[in-house]
């Protein structure tokens, strides 16, 4: 039996033949049986993963082609391509990404290197960073719109437009920004723990050469946390470009006959298109190859960018060891 | 030399003491300017993200409060009225019969019963008095059965949303769990080496996929997929949602209680495995229990993630308020209702106010839930490490 010693690994092998009081099952018998049931739920998770893949990729690829990634929606959108809305999400994901890196990145640096591990400022930014993460996505649109649209945005607008209505509605900016606060965690958490691998030795060896501790950060522990943020930000722009309820009413649309040209434009959104193709349209069966195109360019972009970031990940957990 | 010294002090470093007095001044001059305002920058940026969470806080429960306000007043008007002080009711200063209808509006604010009374106000009263009123309505039928924010007369019971997200939660709960603590003490304790360094990769990209992705694969594939299979009416239901959200929780659950399984320490294992324990009884009875503070922890977080999770709620659920136990009737949830309905409400007017009421219902839930895991669960895991 080679696949017994696959599953338990060691250690069962060497004890047997002893019954199970309480069942009377002999003991290696049950341990298999317990052991496979385990092995068998991460193979269902694994069936699940490439089941999702291998169904999206059948149901797509046949609409996935050149004309379909560069040309606009036609004909109430029932043909066409989906140009607008990979523009209108890759702009998206770029702002938010400008605002969410570097204030997760330095967020990062207090926690990993001027924070005392004890210190009660430390112990609540971990707190707050931690609920970050776990405010339901839905939330984080309120807010975009209760905060930046109508209390920055209206009192923008009030000022500098004497009430013409510029800033206080939907955009780009807004949704962006949004989609910032919600991806800051993931920045954090990733820069901070590759900050921490960079060894004590070589920070110390900056110190004694005369060198401050902004020096030493910026100069030696930076450069060697440059993986870290590189993964911080992809696995940032790959949740970002997926998420949808955040956008749903600040800044996504339907359907724009232009690129967005101006912040304070709307845009299309890849997973928001997904959405209202498959639920709010009209004739849902007629577009359903565009649907599946549409996923599978999606599932392609997120999947192929936590790859990476999986990939990058393994790395860094493999010079910390 | 003197400021040398306070250098090596600071930077708890040797800095050689030959260091010439020259090179120290240029270093003295950087620390000062340089660190001390990074310090302050990195530090207010970090502080930030507490204002944050402050900020979210307060500006969901903002939207809210209109709700509120407008029903005390009202409230107060009733106390008040003996003393007769109509000009704290502004809009009602117009309309002579308002104390008329005041009386008959009385049973409605502890929600009773609505239907007969609202023809007679719409009538006698002018539009600008209608949201005070509206409001007062609003939450006196918050503890309705019946949502139906879009009608001549709205009702905004949140119960029956409030039922549909706990029936989705418990159905999605009850397949994620057990998979995902399986999984981890799979890949924690039996797994050789080389399959756990590719299986916890393969979970974390099922973290990456897209909510709105698992909610269109529901949609397309697993709702005809499990109609085939159980033969039920509705195409999209409970069920459907269910399972899909659990796809969104497994990730969750299974890197967490994987993270506190690995966290026993390891001469717990040695112990048990050196009194002649097998593998599976170490895993069960030593380290299982040893880490059952984390897994709740996890299994707390996964339901967190479920509560509010809009996108799959919204395409695989069906977004009908049903009330019933049956698992295979539609559902409609908190976050749904608020990612469907949002978009098309008057800003300022009550049915807006109340998604936002739901909204802080559900930030405060998920904050709770995040709390009781973060402190009192971690606290009792760790304290479980050091054999307290």
């Amino acid at each position: 039996m080679p696949w017994r010693s696959f599953i338990s690994g060691t250690g069962s092998s060497g004890v047997s033949r002893v019954n199970d009081i309480t069942t009377g099952m002999n003991r290696n018998t049950k341990d298999i049986i317990i052991q496979s049931l385990t092995g068998v739920s991460v193979l269902l998770i694994l069936f699940v993963i490439v089941a999702m893949l291998i169904i999206t990729f059948i149901g797509g690829w046949k609409n996935l082609t050149w004309e379909f990634l560069t040309e606009f929606p036609k004909e109430g959108m029932t043909k066409g391509g989906i140009f607008p809305a990979i523009v209108g999400t890759a702009l998206m994901t770029l702002i938010m990404t400008v605002a969410a890196v570097p204030f997760g990145a330095i967020t990062a640096i207090y926690l990993a290197e001027y924070a005392a591990e004890k210190s009660i400022l430390a112990k609540t930014i971990r707190f707050a960073v931690k609920t970050l993460a776990v405010v339901p996505s839905i939330i984080f649109g309120l807010f975009g719109l209760g905060f930046f649209i109508k209390f920055i945005g209206l009192h923008m607008d009030n000022m500098f437009y004497k009430g013409e209505l510029h800033w206080g509605q939907p955009n780009i900016l807004w949704a962006s920004l949004t989609m910032a606060l919600l991806t800051l965690p993931i920045v954090i958490v990733s820069v901070e723990e590759s900050i921490r691998t960079v060894p004590k030795e070589v920070r110390e060896a900056s110190l004694a050469l005369g060198a401050t501790k902004w020096q030493t950060i910026r100069r030696v522990v930076l450069p060697g946390s440059i993986t870290g943020i590189l993964t911080g930000t992809i696995l940032a722009i790959s949740r970002g470009a997926g998420e949808v309820a955040p956008i749903l009413f600040t800044g996504a649309a339907y359907y724009l006959a232009d690129l967005p040209r101006n912040l304070s434009d709307q845009f299309m959104s890849l997973g928001y298109h997904i959405y209202i193709m498959s639920t709010q349209s009209t004739n849902v069966d007629e577009t359903l190859p565009i649907q599946f195109a549409t996923t599978l360019v999606l599932l392609l972009l997120t999947f192929s960018l936590s790859m990476v970031a999986v990939i990058l990940r393994y790395r860094i957990r493999k010079k910390a060891r | 030399m003197a400021f040398v010294k306070k250098n090596n002090k600071r930077n708890k470093a040797d800095t050689p003491a030959q260091t010439t007095e020259f090179a120290s001044s240029i270093l003295k001059k950087q620390f000062r300017f340089d660190d001390w305002i990074a310090e302050r920058v990195i530090k207010t940026v970090a502080f930030m993200s507490i204002t944050f969470v402050a900020l979210i806080f307060i500006f969901v429960f903002r939207e809210t409060l209109p709700i509120f306000k407008d029903s005390s007043q009202i409230t107060e008007s009733f106390s008040a009225r003996p003393q007769g002080n109509e000009e704290s009711l502004k809009p009602e200063v117009y309309n002579p019969g308002n104390s008329e209808s005041e009386t008959e509006l009385r049973p409605e604010t502890y929600g009773v019963e609505i239907s007969d009374l609202k023809p007679n106000e719409e009538k006698e009263h002018p539009l600008s008095a209608a949201t005070g009123h509206e409001n007062s309505r609003a939450l006196s039928t918050l503890l309705s059965k019946d949502w139906q924010p879009v009608s001549d007369r709205p009702r905004y019971g949140i119960l029956p949303l409030f039922f549909g997200t706990l029936k989705v939660t418990f159905i999605s709960i009850l397949f994620a769990a057990p998979i995902a603590i399986l999984a981890a003490i799979y890949t924690a304790l039996f797994a050789p080496r080389n399959i756990r360094e590719f299986i916890k990769p393969a979970v974390e990209l099922l973290a990456g996929f897209p909510s709105v992705v698992i909610g269109f694969f529901a949609l397309m594939v697993m709702a005809s997929f499990f109609q085939d299979l159980f033969g039920y009416s509705s195409r999209l239901n409970g069920f459907v949602g269910g399972i899909a959200m659990s796809l969104a929780a497994i990730p969750v659950i299974y890197t967490l209680t994987e993270d506190a399984l690995t966290a026993v320490p390891r001469t717990f294992i040695e112990a048990s495995l050196g009194l002649g324990a097998s593998l599976r009884q170490t895993a069960f009875l030593v380290v299982l229990p040893t880490a059952t503070p984390g897994i709740f922890a996890a299994v707390l977080l996964g339901i967190g993630r479920v509560f509010g999770e809009t996108m799959i709620a919204l395409m695989a659920t069906g977004n009908a308020a049903l009330t019933t136990i049956n698992p295979f009737d539609s559902v409609r949830t908190l976050s749904a209702t608020i990612g469907a309905e949002m978009a098309e409400v008057v800003f300022g007017d009550t049915h807006y106010s109340v998604l936002f009421l739901i909204g802080s219902l559900l930030f405060i839930f998920t904050f709770a839930l995040n709390a009781l895991a973060e402190f009192y669960f971690r606290n009792r895991l760790i304290r479980r490490f050091q054999g307290k």
